[in-house]
């Protein structure tokens, strides 16, 4: 019987793969279902043992079953493994993704799994977080904040429960790391928040996972039935969101699992001191906690080798959007943005070009093609007025209008705002209808020349508005930059807090598009 | 319980009374901490397709909440609906991925072929058509989730499909 692999990954399934692995069977295969490989373009993809190795084809369709089994079929990769999106990737997390079987312990073990959990267990506990700590391992959420010191906070909190806290509730457009790696590899967290729980203490885990990601909720509660005897005494719990972005803020998420409203706690006190049920918590993204068990394995330094500046190790990059080649990159850190979105991910899949990509979903900001320079690390972001979040880029083409992308994020804010804090509740709303007027404004004076913008058209369309207020382009541009540094300082979280990078950067870097004279392009040195 | 409100019509006692036993036994089973609110709305919403307003008080009762702490939570959460969906429920991507491989333009069309506004459910109660925002696969967009399902790169062709499985 011929051995066949088919990713299960809620990507794939929605190309098709369900479909082909069904058929598959029919004739008679011997189908593993694996976690995705990564790479979009090449599925739905479906890998067949030969003595030589496993032989991809990709994409196919359930059609091509026969010409697939009988190696004929035109799409032909060989070996996966080897393709040049691959080879140029550093896997330290995604390792086993796309090659086991996501729920099969046996094939866990057999790729080098529990390896971390085991050294952590030989190890006390303030070694483990040593360990942690020497890795350089910063915040996958987005943040950047060192994960070892944030373990040591809750190691030295006073004596009585603690609990460790994964944050799955990817929200982020653009971003799918944390989707792929619970769907795909499964015990890689597990691994790594029993690891946690033994540096710190606790006994008690829950995942919060965002509910439109059903494929990887039913993958993890299976996997932990599975693995309970194997971080015994620690025990993990699924929770299911229930459709609030907001509750991917650390302190609303701890709210949610509570049973109650979704809402933003003030800092201080840190969720590691008065956390979950006021107990110290240890909360962590999945890319971080995952990030864990290779660390504990293969040591800190293996880890630290990698990287740039102060980001060590490696970033699962999210390619997505308009891309040609979209999927997951696992890479060190300090690959530079137009590295990765040309030549890894091979410009725009419409053949347009690229006119700007937001990193870091819908708080990160938008870059034009002349900033692809930048280097992929947390401090160069910043400093650039952006910032690297969940390590997911959308790509957009020159059809893109950024007026309504800047509409769109003020849009996105109202929607999900908790409501607790006015910056954010009041002038997200304030924000769709400042942009409501540059856009009505821009449209009606298409041709920005100095003084007209805006002008008696624009004037004109909003005769109904009280006559005190200019509702011209300069004027409300003034206001959108007013509430935004309002947005900015004032809100109790990043939703409010970090709204302003989309607008902001879409107004700085394509300030054409929101009627005003584009910028005059820098002559070379 | 319900014996100070105006007489309802028997389908709808009945269903109160097929929740009330819904939440005494997810009581027994998991204790009514508060924590365990969210799961039992999820499991709700799951056996009775909507979470009735008329379901706040037995709800509040048994976790020993007030009624506005309950009605505060179920409002909150975007998944919880609290009047019936259609038979069939299309959500489509609004999130920047899907926008930049062509979204807007598929919500339209999608609004258009299924003869439903987004955030509506059709006259005849066959199909709501919903926004969310983002289901992580944002790669292969336009993106859409039917009856849970999810289907990549949505074109005209995959909203026929979509509207055929539907009318059925």
């Amino acid at each position: 019987m011929k051995r066949v692999y088919v990713s299960r990954d809620m990507a794939s399934v929605a190309l098709g793969a369900d479909e082909i692995a069904r058929t598959l069977a029919q004739a008679g295969c011997d189908v593993v279902r694996t976690g995705s490989r990564g790479l979009f373009s090449i599925e739905p993809l479906v890998e067949v043992e030969m003595p030589e190795g496993r032989i991809g084809y990709g994409p196919v369709g359930a059609a091509d079953v026969g010409k697939i089994l009988d190696g004929t079929h035109p799409h032909r990769l060989g070996d996966v493994g080897a393709l040049p999106f691959f080879v140029s990737q550093q896997r330290f997390t995604f390792a086993r993704c796309g090659i086991t079987d996501p729920l099969s312990l046996e094939d866990y073990a057999a790729h080098g799994g529990w390896r971390g959990l085991d050294a952590a267990r030989a190890a006390a506990p303030q070694q483990v977080v040593d360990i942690v700590k020497a890795s350089g391992l910063r915040g996958r959420g987005g943040a950047g904040f060192p994960t070892g010191i944030k373990w040591q906070t809750v190691l030295d909190a006073p004596d009585g429960p603690r609990f460790i806290v994964c944050n799955a509730d990817e929200g982020d457009s653009g971003t799918f790391a944390d989707r792929m790696l619970m769907e795909g590899d499964p015990y890689c967290l597990i691994e790594g928040m029993a690891i946690a729980a033994h540096a710190v203490g606790a006994s008690r885990g829950y995942i919060y996972i965002r509910s439109e990601y059903p494929f990887a909720i039913d993958t993890m509660r299976a996997a932990i039935d599975r693995a309970a005897g194997r971080i015994a005494p620690f025990v993990i719990e699924v929770r299911a969101g229930a459709g609030a972005y907001v509750c991917g803020e650390e302190t609303a998420l701890l709210d949610s699992i509570e049973g109650k409203r979704g809402q933003v706690r003030a800092k201080p006190p840190l969720p590691a001191l008065k956390g979950l049920f006021g107990k110290p918590t240890v909360i962590n993204n999945v890319l971080s906690l995952a990030a864990v068990p290779f660390i504990l394995a293969e040591g800190a330094q293996a880890y630290a080798d990698v990287g740039f500046g102060r980001s060590r190790g490696t970033m699962p990059v999210q390619l997505a959007g308009n891309v040609k080649h979209g999927g997951l990159y696992e890479v060190g850190f300090g690959i530079t943005l137009g590295e990765l979105v040309n030549d890894i991910g091979g410009g725009t899949e419409s053949g347009r070009p690229v006119r700007a990509v937001q990193v870091g979903g819908p708080l990160g900001a938008y870059f034009p093609p002349s900033m692809f320079h930048l280097p992929f690390d947390y401090e160069a972001f910043a400093q650039a007025g952006g910032l690297i979040g969940h390590a997911g880029i959308t790509v957009f083409d020159d059809t893109a209008d950024m007026a309504q992308m800047a509409r769109f994020a003020m849009e996105f804010c109202a929607v999900e705002s908790c409501g607790k804090c006015t910056p954010c509740r009041i002038g997200s709303t304030r924000g769709v209808e400042v942009m409501d007027r540059i856009i009505a404004a821009r449209d009606a004076a298409p041709v920005a020349a100095e003084g007209a913008a805006g002008g008696y058209l624009g004037e004109a369309l909003h005769s109904r508005a009280p006559s005190r207020i200019d509702t011209g382009i300069a004027a409300q541009t003034a206001l959108l930059r007013d509430l935004c540094d309002t947005m900015k300082f004032g809100s109790l979280c990043a939703l409010g807090g970090f709204t302003p990078y989309p607008v902001l950067s879409a107004l700085d870097h394509f300030p054409e598009d929101f009627g005003a004279p584009a910028p005059i392009e820098q002559a070379a040195e | 319980m319900h014996s100070l409100e105006p007489p309802r019509e028997d389908a709808t006692l009945i269903r109160l009374e097929a929740a009330d036993a819904l939440i005494a036994q997810w009581t027994r089973r998991h204790g009514a901490a508060r924590d365990q609110l969210l799961p039992l709305l999820h499991m709700l919403q799951e056996e009775m397709g909507f979470v009735d307003d008329a379901l706040v008080a037995p709800i509040a009762a048994a976790f020993n909440l007030s009624r506005a702490d309950v009605h505060g939570v179920v409002t909150f959460y975007h998944d919880f609906r609290r009047v019936p969906a259609g038979r069939h429920v299309v959500k489509i991507c609004r999130a920047e991925s899907c926008q930049a491989r062509g979204g807007a333009a598929i919500e339209a069309a999608a609004a258009e072929r299924l003869g439903v506004a987004m955030g509506g459910t059709r006259r005849d109660g066959q199909v709501t058509l919903e926004a969310v925002y983002c289901l992580g696969l944002c790669a292969v967009g336009p993106n859409a989730l039917v009856d849970g399902r999810p289907v990549a790169r949505v074109d005209a062709d995959r909203l026929d499909a979509i509207a055929r499985e539907i009318a059925a």
